[in-house]
């Protein structure tokens, strides 16, 4: 919990020696409480001081990467409880277990699918973020050999070794050091050992134990022995104890400030159905994981969990938009059709997407309406016919084109008379309701 | 320091709301406490799922659903019949699509009837709705309310602007009400007022704050739901307390990720798989969200969404 600046003041020398660019200590101590500056400001603060302070102002969840480079994946820093409170801050990561005697080729056409899993929705890229490599063969070579090939055959994607044997996972941490992989098989057992080869190799590492109680204790452990970076494992496995135990330790991080919880959480989500496995995922994705893991990654599981992710992550309070222009697509000419839409993302990535598909050579204006929907920003009174030939107007298109016809959203075929009123000149046209069919309508269009 | 459960105690509580009759009857709603956290409050009802049927084929439906039901559903009450005997449901949501004045413009009356042939072949509770037209849905709620008086249904949608016909009706024929405003929860909570201040009995709505499928606008229906619950456990507004509805399937089965062939969208795989995944995972977004009643279409969905209810208790 963030200490005020009173608090914080009562810390601090009381000299007023100025030292620190402020003209009093508590002038100090409430820019600090507010977060503008370092402690380190301060030369004369006692480390004791410092330690409270560091301590004091750590976010009630840690934040650290998973992977190293550019696709690694940030976890933790979460504030609230609720989406609409407050937008959730880092994704959770989608995970692919593999096991260590799956047999070579079949660990690499994994790695190889994930490698290759990236697709784009709604502007973003989205990928399978790591490989989960089970140790189930018992034989530490074999392991490092499993490990070794996902690392040769998915070179950018973030890596979690899963063996609750130190001597094996040493071996293939080092073998994978550079990509800092998360080391999870740490068990009350295991776990001095475990965070050394951790803490050697500047990994992060799970804990895991069974229930909440029990884990908070290892988590404390672990610290005690120098690793800082753990991510939570309590054991939960049915749909209940991920809900039950992921909304226990969010809460007492979060408004208890208890430190043992304050950690990043992993879940398995593995069943034989792969429906039913998806249906499990998207649990912990709503209910505060950071890193989930399944047993296979088909196209449509992982478009199905994305578009989830995506959904409960994005901001509560501005819709995903995109800028007001007039974009063109495969270079038009002055006769090409003229279309509008409005500039929520969702929209503009599905009709500028079905634009592309028809090949026709065309242009799409994006009018502002504070990123919503078509019909939202109709029922909103932000795409009338009034702002519509305003904007047109001003947009200084009628230069480029050799027509003067616009072509209208079919979920707003309403507009179209009083269009024709407003923009002089202009025929209007009322294209297809649903984008899928915006291909045909312009094929039709152009011949 | 050690851990101590963090609880949270409530002061509302969802209402508890039956339909249907006999041993068939189905209870939802009940929990003093949000969704599925049980090691704090009562959870004593599940989540319930009624498997939509429609009163003429469902000729817009995609085929991945439309192929399970093209042996049963040229004939309503064959396809409701099927629904219970063949998929064990446990409910049916009989949508009375063709009464749009868009499509066939049944009347109320012809419509009736269908109503009644229905209730006649199945024992499992009816959920009777409208096609969404507002003026058209005054009028065929309020004959389908009267066909299938006696049998505790739940009828609706009654919205802002005919809410009034429908709740009469729901009155008068003892049945339950789904109250629908748009994905807004004040607009939420003043329809319920207005309900309620014409003598309906709280204890007999079901709120429908508006679904949306994954991918197209869920994250607005699940914000819009946890509110409502928030609101109704938490500040224990009386207004917010009746149980949720989300109307899932009719969401669900139009978007392009449940109707594009894998040639078309090669990077989004097998499209039967597809459609069901983004049934299943969008009302399993609402449960957690806090729905207590689903309509869905395809039974694989419904299967795995069971599952998953089953494994949340
Ligand atoms: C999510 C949502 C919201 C969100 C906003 C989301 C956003 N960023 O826009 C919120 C909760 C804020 C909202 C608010 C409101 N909403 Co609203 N909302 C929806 C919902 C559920 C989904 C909208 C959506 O995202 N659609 C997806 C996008 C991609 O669709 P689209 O933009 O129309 O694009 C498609 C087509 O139009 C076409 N297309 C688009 N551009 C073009 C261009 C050309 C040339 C062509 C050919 C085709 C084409 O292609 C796209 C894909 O097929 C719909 C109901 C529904 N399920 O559809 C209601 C809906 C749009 N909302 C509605 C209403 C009334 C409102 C409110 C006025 C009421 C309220 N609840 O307060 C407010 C107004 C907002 C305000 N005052 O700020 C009504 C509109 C009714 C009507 N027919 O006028 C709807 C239809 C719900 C309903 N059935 O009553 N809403
Ligand atoms: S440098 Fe330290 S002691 Fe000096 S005024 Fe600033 S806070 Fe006070």
């Amino acid at each position: 919990m963030a200490l005020t600046g009173i608090q914080i003041f009562k810390l601090l020398p009381k000299t007023n020696c100025k030292k620190c660019g402020f003209p009093t200590c508590l002038a100090f101590a409430m820019k600090l409480a507010a977060g503008g500056v370092e402690i380190s400001a301060c030369p004369d603060v006692s480390d004791e001081t410092k330690a409270t302070l560091g301590e004091a102002s750590a976010p009630p969840i840690r934040s650290f990467a998973l992977g190293t480079g550019d696709k690694a994946v940030k976890m933790g820093a979460e504030n609230v409880m609720f989406r609409h409170d407050k937008k959730f801050v880092n994704p959770c990561a989608i995970a692919v277990n593999i096991k260590d005697d799956a047999g070579d080729d079949a660990i690499s056409a994994m790695a190889e699918a994930v490698a290759n899993s990236e697709i784009d929705r709604v502007g973003q890229k989205l990928r399978v973020d790591a490989i989960s490599i089970e140790c189930v063969s018992g034989d530490s070579a074999k392991y490092e050999a499993a490990v070794k090939l996902v690392a040769e055959k998915a070179p950018e994607t973030a890596l979690i070794l899963n063996c609750k044997d130190a001597g094996t996972i040493e071996a293939a941490v080092k073998a994978v050091a550079d990509r800092k992989p998360l080391i999870n098989g740490t068990t009350d057992g295991n776990a001095e050992a475990m965070a050394d080869i951790a803490k050697a190799n500047g990994c992060p590492i799970v804990a895991s134990a069974n229930g909440l109680d029990a884990l908070s204790a290892l988590t404390e452990k672990i610290k005690g022995f120098g690793v800082e970076d753990i991510v939570l494992d309590s054991g939960a496995r049915t749909a209940k104890d991920i809900v039950e135990h992921n909304t226990q330790a969010r809460r007492a991080a979060l408004k208890k400030s208890f430190k043992p919880l304050g950690y990043p959480v992993i879940n398995s989500a593995i069943r034989d159905d792969a429906i039913l496995e998806a249906s499990i995922a998207s649990v912990a994705i709503a209910k505060y994981a950071s890193i989930v893991v399944i047993s296979s990654i088909e196209k449509w599981k992982t478009l199905a969990l994305f578009t989830q992710r995506q959904n409960i992550y994005t901001d509560p309070q501005v819709p995903m938009q995109v800028e007001q222009n007039i974009y063109e697509m495969a270079e038009p000419t002055a006769d090409s059709p003229f279309m509008i839409t409005t500039n929520f993302s969702l929209t503009y990535f599905i009709v500028s997407g079905e634009v592309e598909n028809s090949k026709v050579p065309s242009r799409l204006a994006v009018m502002d309406c504070e990123g919503l929907s078509v019909l939202t920003a109709w029922a909103a009174g932000k795409f009338t016919a009034t702002k519509i030939a305003q904007y047109i107007k001003e947009s200084g298109i009628e230069d480029k084109l050799s027509h003067k016809e616009l072509i209208l959203p079919g979920q707003v075929a309403i507009l179209s008379g009083a269009l024709e009123d407003k923009l002089e000149g202009w025929t209007i046209t009322v294209g297809p309701r649903e984008a899928n069919a915006i291909p045909t309508f312009l094929k039709s269009k152009v011949s | 320091m050690s851990f101590v459960v963090p609880k949270e105690t409530f002061s509302g509580k969802v209402l508890a709301v039956d339909f249907g009759k006999d041993d068939k009857k189905i209870t939802i709603g009940g929990e003093n406490t949000l969704p599925f956290l049980s090691f704090e409050g009562e959870c004593p009802n599940k989540p319930a799922i009624a498997y939509e049927i429609q009163d003429c084929p469902p000729d817009d439906w995609p085929e991945t659903v439309l192929n399970v039901y093209k042996d049963v559903s040229s004939d309503t009450v064959t396809w409701a019949k099927y629904c219970q005997d063949e998929l064990k449901a446990d409910a049916i949501a009989l949508r009375l699509i063709s009464t749009h004045p868009d499509r066939d413009d049944r009347s109320a009356e012809d419509t009736a009837q269908t109503v009644k042939d229905v209730l006649a072949a199945i024992n499992v509770p009816l959920i009777i709705l409208g096609s969404n037209h507002i003026e058209k849905d005054a009028n065929v709620l309020v004959a389908a309310a009267e066909a299938s008086s006696g049998n505790n249904c739940i009828i609706g949608k009654a919205q802002e602007g005919n809410y009034k016909t429908i709740v009469a009706a729901a009155l008068a024929h003892n049945h339950k009400l789904i109250a629908m405003s748009e994905l807004d929860i004040n607009l939420a909570k003043q329809l319920n007022i207005l309900i309620t201040q014409m003598g309906f009995d709280k204890t007999k709505l079901i709120t429908d704050p508006m679904c949306a499928a994954l991918g197209y606008g869920l994250e607005y229906t699940y914000s819009v739901m946890e509110r409502i619950r928030l609101a109704g456990l938490a500040q224990n507004d009386q207004t917010m307390q009746p149980p949720i509805l989300g109307d899932v399937g009719m969401y669900v089965w139009k978007i392009k990720e449940t109707i594009a062939p894998e040639a078309d969208v090669p990077d989004w795989g097998s499209i039967e798989e597809r459609g069901i995944a983004w049934e299943t995972v969008t009302a399993t977004s609402m449960i957690l969200a806090g729905t207590n009643l689903l309509i869905m279409r395809h039974p694989k969905a419904v299967e795995n969404v069971k599952k998953t209810i089953d494994e949340l208790i």
